[in-house]
């Protein structure tokens, strides 16, 4: 790989400083995103500002109906945690469909937040449960994070701290994944809360989105015979070498019906 | 950038370039060819090391990020003394269950079996280690005795002694 200068801070404020004086910076986390770019070189920073030695930027915490993750908690932490499973299963079952074993052990939420690939997974946990990205510079709702492929809210040099999730009634994530990269071709995150439900699309389209059709329908009857009566629009969404549009908009009905019969 | 790092029970303070890989630093700078590269993009798994006892791709790490973490290769599984003759209970069972053909995949599969251990015990169905085995690629479609050798390597670790999280 092409060489850069690396910083290893051991806080935010040292993190930030880095950045700034990094030239073209970049923060890295678990790096499964950010090396491999760096090997094809889709990205050349001058300066890895690793955010490893940064105290508080991990672990699971309840308050209230939030759950909080630290940005630096790994997938398979939050896949085998104990408060994540008896608060929101759908979200440990979430993490353990991303990549693999290893994959898991250095994968970070944080990192895949401030990435937004349109196929990952977690965009579509964030939707669904109505989170908030807090920052080193303020909070996020989810709705306002997500900007579209690899587009976020963040300024530039604004560390992602942590992630609230509301805790749902019931919740469940269905993926069609691409079997090498295994990436979602469709992911469907669907959260039922007291007062509505709502549901987070990846894969499918240009970035993270919210089904309206399908929040309706399930707001006003929860059940798989519901779902499936719920179509999506092929007009916005992606045609690649896996899929097309319209045959994403029928695995989206599939992958909907499979995550309400998994959170009923 | 100096940085400590354990390697098969070893303390090495090393001067190591930003840009190395921990694959390209065990290989290259330690000769430990143990750990293979395979695919080069986090996909086959021929790289596994265990880091603090979790397994990893090193092809996707660097080593400056690993500073004062504990690594083992596949080298650092076998005990004996110098000779380091005894192999580890997995690696018996690989060869005890005829778990390879070429043999390119097997470090990789051989750390991913003893952290398969970690995770789930030693009693392991066969659907729990082929669904486990995602990361991992056997280009021969060895799949069927690899998986005979992790369920009995996960055994052999119990009556052997071996500690879960080795």
């Amino acid at each position: 790989m092409r060489d850069f200068a690396y910083a290893r801070p051991a806080s935010l404020a040292e993190a930030a400083s880095a950045f700034g004086d990094g030239g073209e910076a970049a923060f890295i986390a678990g790096g499964h995103t950010l090396l491999p770019a760096i090997k094809s070189r889709l990205r050349m920073p001058d300066t890895l500002v690793d955010l490893s030695g940064v105290p508080g930027l991990s672990g699971v915490t309840r308050d209230g109906d939030m759950l909080w993750i630290g940005a630096m908690t790994t997938h398979a932490t939050v896949a085998t945690n104990a408060l994540v499973a008896s608060a929101i299963p759908g979200l440990a079952g979430m993490a353990n469909l991303i990549g693999d074993p290893q994959v898991r052990n250095r994968g970070t939420l944080g990192g895949v937040v401030a990435n937004n690939d349109p196929a990952a997974d977690y965009p579509a946990a964030l939707m669904a449960l109505d989170a908030v990205v807090e920052t080193d510079r303020g909070s996020h709702r989810a709705d306002a994070y997500f900007q579209g492929m690899f587009s976020t809210a963040l300024d530039d040099g604004e560390i992602v701290s942590r992630v609230g999730f509301r805790v749902p009634l019931a919740s469940a994530y269905a993926k069609f994944r691409n079997p090498a990269s295994r990436y979602a071709v469709v992911g469907v995150f669907v959260a039922r809360f007291a007062d509505a439900v709502r549901v987070g699309v990846t894969g499918a389209g240009p970035g993270v989105f919210r089904w309206a059709e399908a929040e309706a329908a399930l707001t006003a009857d929860f059940s798989v015979s519901a779902a499936a009566k719920v179509v999506l629009s092929p007009d916005d969404l992606n045609t690649d070498i896996h899929a097309g549009a319209e045959y994403r908009a029928a695995l989206a009905v599939v992958m909907l019906k499979q995550a309400v019969s998994q959170a009923s | 950038m100096q940085t400590r790092l354990t390697i098969n029970g070893t303390g090495h303070s090393l001067d190591i370039a930003p840009a190395t890989l921990l694959v390209e630093l065990l290989r290259d700078d330690l000769g430990l060819t143990g750990t293979h590269i395979g695919c080069d993009t986090s996909q086959c798994g021929a790289c596994n090391v265990l880091v603090d006892g979790a397994a990893l791709k090193a092809c996707t790490v660097l080593a400056v990020q690993l500073d004062g973490k504990a690594i083992t290769t596949v080298e650092g599984l076998a005990t004996g003394g110098s000779d380091a003759d005894t192999l580890h209970p997995m690696q018996a069972a690989f060869r005890e269950h005829h778990g390879l053909q070429c043999g390119f995949c097997t470090p990789g599969m051989v750390i991913a079996g003893i952290e398969m251990v970690r995770r789930h015990g030693h009693d392991l169905d066969r659907a729990t280690i082929a669904h486990d085995l995602e990361g991992n690629l056997c280009r021969c479609t060895g799949y069927v005795n690899i998986i005979k050798a992790i369920q009995a390597g996960a055994k052999a670790m119990q009556h052997s002694g071996e500690p879960a999280n080795a």
